[in-house]
C-alpha cells in the first residue's frame, strides 16, 4: 500500500463557460493534516465535491484513488462508505432533533427492523467522548451554541468510521476559544490515524496545525508544501495564493482628518422579548467624519445586536436609547428610516440576510436606493444597468455582466456586491458587520481600500469584526463590547491584542 | 456575428421564457390537426379565451401570491360568493349594474386585505388561513344562494361583461373592423416600443441582438398578434373579457416589471430577511399582494357571473387550483422570488387549451384530468430542470 491514502490525479471539471478544475493534482499522505488553502473561486469547494460524490464521476475527468483503488463514486454516500466525510461550513444538523439522533442520521442502529435507541445513545455518549464534548445526547441541537454544533458534526463523522476527513471551514463562525480546541481536537484524531484535510482562510491555523499544505490558484495546482520540513511563513503562503506579494494587509491612511460626530448612539438599551432577556446595556458610543470605529468583542458579546438596535430593529427588540445623526435626534422605527437618514449596515450573513441570491447583480444593488432610478414611478432600467456596471467596475467584482445571478459568484465578490449596495444608498455611516468574514485575503485587501478611499470621501464607518489583527490594522478607534456592555474605549495608539481581550473576556 | 448562432444563443439563455410558448403553440397544433381546423376556428378560439378569463385574472394575482411564498386557497370561493352577492343586489335590490361591480371589488379587496392582516400582522401560515377561508366562504355561498337556488340575472349590460362584445363601427363581410383597427394600433405601438427601447440601449452602448434577429422579431411578434386579431375579427370581435384580461395582463405586468413596488416583491420573495433590512416593509408588500388578489378575485367572480348570467351553488369550486396550476405551469417557483405575469397567462391558455381541445376531440372526461396532470407535472420538471443551467 502506498504512502498516500488519497490521490486525486489531473481532475478537471467544467462548468459552463468556467474551467472550474484545470488539471488538478493533489495528494494526501496517510495520518497527516493537510490544509488546502486559495482564494475564493480558487476551486477548492470543487475539488472537494468531486472527492466526496457532490460531483459523480463522468462530470468530471481524471481519477480518484483513496487506500489504492480508483474509486467511481456517484453520490455522497459512496464516497462516506469508503470513510471519507466531509463537513461542510454550513452545518448539516438538524436542529429540532437531539445530538444522538443527529449523529446517527442516515445510519441508523437497527435491532431488526426498528430502531435500537439505547444502543444509539449509548454509542452516541461513546462518540462525544472521543471529541471531548461534555453534554447530554438527548438535547436538541438548536440549544447547542456553533462551536458546540461543530463537535456534534465531527461525532457524527466519527461513528461513520471516518478514515478522511474533510472539514471546511470550520472555524469560520467560531471565537477564538472554539477555534482552539477544534484545532487541538483535529491533532488528536491525527494521532488516532484519521486524515484530515483543512479548507481555511486563517493562515494563522493553518500554519499551527498543517502537516502539508497545497495551494489552488485559478483552479489549478500552485504548489505543495511540507511544512514538516520546510520552513513556511505566511507570506510564503500568501505570495502562492494571490500570485504576487502583498507587503501589507492593511493599507495605511495617511492625513487623517476627523470631523464632527456623525453617528451617536446614547445609552441604549435593548429587551429580546424572545429570549426574555435584555440584550444591550446603556450603551453609548460615536464615530466622527471620515473616521472608522473598530467594535471588538467575542461571539455574542452583542455587537450585530446593537448594530441591528440601531439599524431601524428589524429584530423588533423592544430599544430605548438616543440616537443623532449629524447632530439631530433621530429616530429608527424601521430599516426603511436608518437609510433615509443616511445610515447603512452590511449584514455579516451576506447569504442569509443581505443579498437575494436568485436575482442578479444589478438588481440587488440598487435594491435599498430604486427611488433614485424612477422616473415618473418608473424604473428606468439602462441607468440602472449602467449604475450597478460602475460598481462593479470600482468594487472590481468579478463577473461576465452584471445581469450574473449573485448567488453563482465567490464569497468575496458577494461581499463586494452587497458593499455596492449600501453605497449606492449613499450613506453618511456604514455599519460593517464582519466585513472580511470567509473572503480570501486578496478580497480582504480590496475591501480595506475601499474602506480606506470612503472614509477619506467624508464617510464614516463602523466596523463589527471579530478579527483582532483587522481591528487594529484598520480602525482609528477602537470599542470593546462584552455582555450586552461597551466595556472599553481604546484611542489605536493605545489598542493591543492583549488589551482588548483582557477587555473582552472580563 | 452568425446569424444562426445567435438564434441558437438567444434560444438557450431563455429557454425557460420561451419553452412555454413554444409548448402552446405545439398544443394548439396537435389540437388543429386533432379537429379537422376546428380548433383553430373563429368562433372556437374567441370562446376559448373568454372561457379563460375568470382564471387568467386568478392566475395574475395568485403570481405574485406565490413569488412572496405564500398561497391562497380562498379565493375559488370568494369568487363564488362574490357572485352570489352581486346576482342578490342585482335581482332582489335592483341596483345599477356599476355600483353592483365597485361593491363586490370593493369587498374582494377588503377580504384580501384580511388575509393578508392575518397572514403578516397575525403570523398564520398562508396555507392555514385561506383554507379557512375557503371553508368559510363556501359556507357564504351555500348561504346565499339557499332557498333560492341558481340566481338568473336579468340585467343585459351585466351579462355582456362575460359574453358580449366591443361594438363595431362597421361590420364588412363578417369582418369585425373595430377590433382590426385595434390590431393594427397594437402592432404598431408594439414596433414603435421596441424601436424606443433599442435607441435606448444603443444610447447607453449597450449591447442589442443584430438588426436582421430585430427585425425578425418585430415581424414575427406582429404576425402573430395581426393572426390573432384577423381570427378575432372573425367572429364578433373582441369580446369584453378580452378586453379586461388585456387591461388587466398590461397593467400587472408594467407593474411587476417597470416599477419599485414590483421590484420589492419580487425581492420580499427572493429573501424576505434581505429586503427587510433594505428598507423594504415586508407586511405592507403582503398586505399589497393578498389586497390585489382579493380584487382579482371579485373580477373573477364577476366575469365568471356574468358569463353564466347566473349565480349557482357551486360558482368558484376549484379555481383556486386551475389558478394555482396555471402560475406553475407558467413557470412560477414555488421557492418564491421568481415568476412572471405574461408566464402566467400562458399558463392559464395552456391549461385552457387542453380542455377545449380535448373536449372537441371527444376525449372522456377521466382521461382529461390525467392529461392536465401530466402536463402540470411536465411543466414543472421542465422548470427545475432548466432552473440550474440559465446563466
Amino acid at each position: 500500500m502506498s504512502d498516500y491514502i488519497l490521490e486525486m490525479k489531473n481532475i478537471t471539471k467544467t462548468f459552463p463557460g468556467v474551467k472550474a478544475l484545470d488539471n488538478v493534482n493533489f495528494k494526501v499522505k496517510r495520518g497527516e493534516i493537510h490544509c488546502l488553502i486559495g482564494e475564493n473561486g480558487s476551486g477548492k469547494s470543487t475539488l472537494m465535491k468531486v472527492l466526496s460524490g457532490v460531483y459523480s464521476y463522468g462530470e468530471y475527468s481524471g481519477d480518484i484513488v483513496f487506500e489504492g483503488d480508483v474509486q467511481k463514486f456517484s453520490h455522497i454516500s459512496d464516497s462516506e462508505k469508503v470513510g471519507i466525510v466531509t463537513i461542510y461550513q454550513e452545518l448539516a444538523l438538524i436542529p429540532e432533533l437531539t445530538v444522538y439522533e443527529n449523529i446517527f442520521l442516515g445510519h441508523e442502529i437497527k435491532k431488526g427492523r426498528f430502531i435500537d435507541w439505547e444502543e444509539t445513545i449509548v454509542r452516541a455518549k461513546e462518540m462525544l467522548k472521543k471529541v471531548r464534548l461534555n453534554i447530554n445526547p438527548s438535547v436538541k441541537i438548536k440549544d447547542l451554541g456553533v462551536g458546540m454544533q461543530q463537535l456534534v458534526e465531527i461525532a457524527k463523522a466519527l461513528s461513520k468510521n471516518v478514515k478522511l476527513l474533510i472539514l471546511d471551514e470550520p472555524t469560520a463562525a467560531l471565537n477564538e476559544d472554539d477555534s482552539e480546541n477544534l484545532l487541538k481536537l483535529i491533532k488528536e484524531l491525527k494521532e488516532h490515524g484519521v486524515t484530515c484535510i483543512l479548507i481555511s482562510h486563517k493562515l494563522k491555523e493553518v500554519l499551527e496545525v498543517a502537516d502539508s499544505i497545497t495551494v489552488l490558484r485559478d483552479g489549478k495546482t500552485i504548489c505543495s508544501l511540507d511544512a514538516t520540513k520546510d520552513e513556511i511563513t505566511e507570506n510564503i503562503i500568501i505570495k502562492n495564493m494571490v500570485g504576487r506579494e502583498i507587503d501589507d494587509i492593511y493599507p495605511k491612511r495617511n492625513n487623517k482628518k476627523f470631523g464632527e460626530k456623525v453617528l451617536e448612539v446614547k445609552n441604549l438599551n435593548a429587551y429580546d422579548t424572545n429570549l426574555g432577556r435584555e440584550i444591550l446595556h446603556d450603551v453609548s458610543f460615536n464615530v466622527r467624519k471620515g473616521e472608522i470605529v473598530g467594535i471588538a468583542g467575542l461571539m455574542g458579546s452583542g455587537r450585530t445586536e446593537l448594530a441591528l438596535s440601531i439599524f431601524g430593529n428589524s429584530k423588533g427588540y423592544r430599544v430605548n436609547g438616543e440616537i443623532f445623526v449629524n447632530g439631530e435626534k433621530k429616530k429608527f422605527l424601521k430599516p426603511k428610516d436608518a437609510i433615509k437618514a443616511g445610515v447603512a449596515y452590511v449584514t455579516e450573513d451576506r447569504k442569509g440576510n443581505g443579498l437575494i441570491l436568485i436575482d442578479d447583480i444589478k438588481s440587488n444593488i440598487t435594491l435599498a436606493n430604486l427611488k433614485s432610478l424612477c422616473e415618473k414611478g418608473f424604473i428606468n432600467e439602462n441607468e440602472e444597468i449602467k449604475v450597478a456596471n460602475e460598481y462593479k467596475a470600482s468594487l472590481k467584482i468579478k463577473a461576465p455582466s452584471v445581469e450574473q445571478k449573485v448567488g453563482n459568484l465567490s464569497g468575496g465578490n458577494q461581499q463586494k456586491v452587497s458593499l455596492g449596495k449600501w453605497l449606492f444608498a449613499r450613506p453618511y455611516v456604514l455599519i460593517l458587520d464582519e466585513p472580511t468574514r470567509g473572503i480570501d485575503v486578496g478580497a480582504k485587501y480590496e475591501i480595506y481600500t475601499l474602506m480606506n478611499t470612503l472614509v477619506k470621501e467624508g464617510m464614516s464607518i463602523v466596523m463589527i469584526s471579530s478579527e483582532l489583527p483587522e481591528v487594529l490594522g484598520m480602525s482609528d478607534r477602537v470599542y470593546v463590547m462584552s455582555e450586552g456592555r461597551i466595556v472599553g474605549e481604546l484611542p489605536i495608539e493605545e489598542a493591543t491584542q492583549e488589551k482588548i481581550m483582557e477587555l473582552a473576556t472580563n | 456575428m452568425d446569424f444562426l448562432y445567435e438564434v441558437k444563443q438567444l434560444l438557450k439563455q431563455n429557454i425557460r421564457e420561451y419553452g412555454m410558448y413554444i409548448a402552446l403553440a405545439v398544443i394548439m397544433l396537435i389540437f388543429t390537426f386533432g379537429t379537422g381546423g376546428l380548433f383553430i376556428s373563429s368562433r372556437n378560439i374567441s370562446n376559448l379565451i373568454n372561457q379563460t378569463g375568470y382564471i387568467a385574472v386568478l392566475s395574475v394575482g395568485m403570481t405574485l401570491v406565490i413569488v412572496i411564498r405564500h398561497i391562497d386557497l380562498s379565493v375559488g370561493y370568494v369568487a363564488g360568493f362574490l357572485g352570489a352577492l352581486i346576482a342578490i343586489l342585482l335581482t332582489k335590490y335592483a341596483l345599477p349594474v356599476p355600483l353592483v361591480i365597485l361593491i363586490a371589488l370593493a369587498l374582494g379587496l377588503l377580504i384580501g386585505l384580511f388575509n393578508g392582516y392575518l397572514i403578516s400582522g397575525v403570523g398564520i401560515p398562508a396555507f392555514v388561513a385561506t383554507l379557512a377561508g375557503m371553508l368559510a366562504f363556501r359556507g357564504a355561498l351555500l348561504l346565499a344562494t339557499e332557498g333560492t337556488g341558481t340566481i338568473i340575472i336579468p340585467q343585459k349590460s351585466f351579462n355582456a361583461i362575460g359574453n358580449g362584445y366591443i361594438p363595431d363601427i362597421a361590420n364588412i363581410r363578417g369582418v369585425h373592423v373595430l377590433t382590426i383597427i385595434i390590431g393594427t394600433l397594437a402592432i404598431l405601438f408594439y414596433i414603435y416600443s421596441e424601436f424606443k427601447t433599442r435607441k435606448n440601449k444603443l444610447k447607453y452602448n449597450f449591447e442589442v441582438i443584430s438588426k436582421q434577429m430585430f427585425v425578425l422579431k418585430l415581424i414575427f411578434i406582429s404576425a402573430i398578434i395581426a393572426y390573432v386579431t384577423w381570427i378575432l375579427s372573425g367572429y364578433n370581435g373582441l369580446s369584453w373579457t378580452v378586453v379586461i384580461v388585456i387591461i388587466v395582463v398590461a397593467l400587472y405586468h408594467v407593474i411587476t416589471t417597470k416599477t419599485s413596488l414590483g421590484r420589492h416583491i419580487y425581492a420580499v420573495g427572493g429573501n424576505p430577511e434581505a429586503a427587510k433590512l433594505s428598507g423594504i416593509d415586508v407586511n405592507k408588500i403582503t398586505l399589497i399582494v393578498f389586497g390585489s388578489m382579493g380584487l382579482l378575485a371579485a373580477l373573477s367572480g364577476i366575469l365568471y357571473t356574468a358569463r353564466l348570467q347566473s349565480a349557482t351553488t357551486t360558482a368558484g369550486t376549484l379555481f383556486e387550483l386551475d389558478a394555482i396550476a396555471a402560475a406553475y405551469v407558467g413557470g412560477v417557483s414555488a421557492a418564491g422570488g421568481v415568476g412572471k405575469i405574461t408566464g402566467s397567462i400562458v399558463g392559464a391558455l395552456v391549461m385552457a387549451s387542453l380542455i377545449n381541445g380535448m373536449n372537441l376531440m371527444g376525449v372522456g372526461i377521466s382521461y382529461q384530468y390525467i392529461i392536465r396532470g401530466a402536463v402540470l407535472a411536465a411543466a414543472v420538471i421542465f422548470d427545475v430542470k432548466t432552473r440550474n443551467k440559465s446563466k
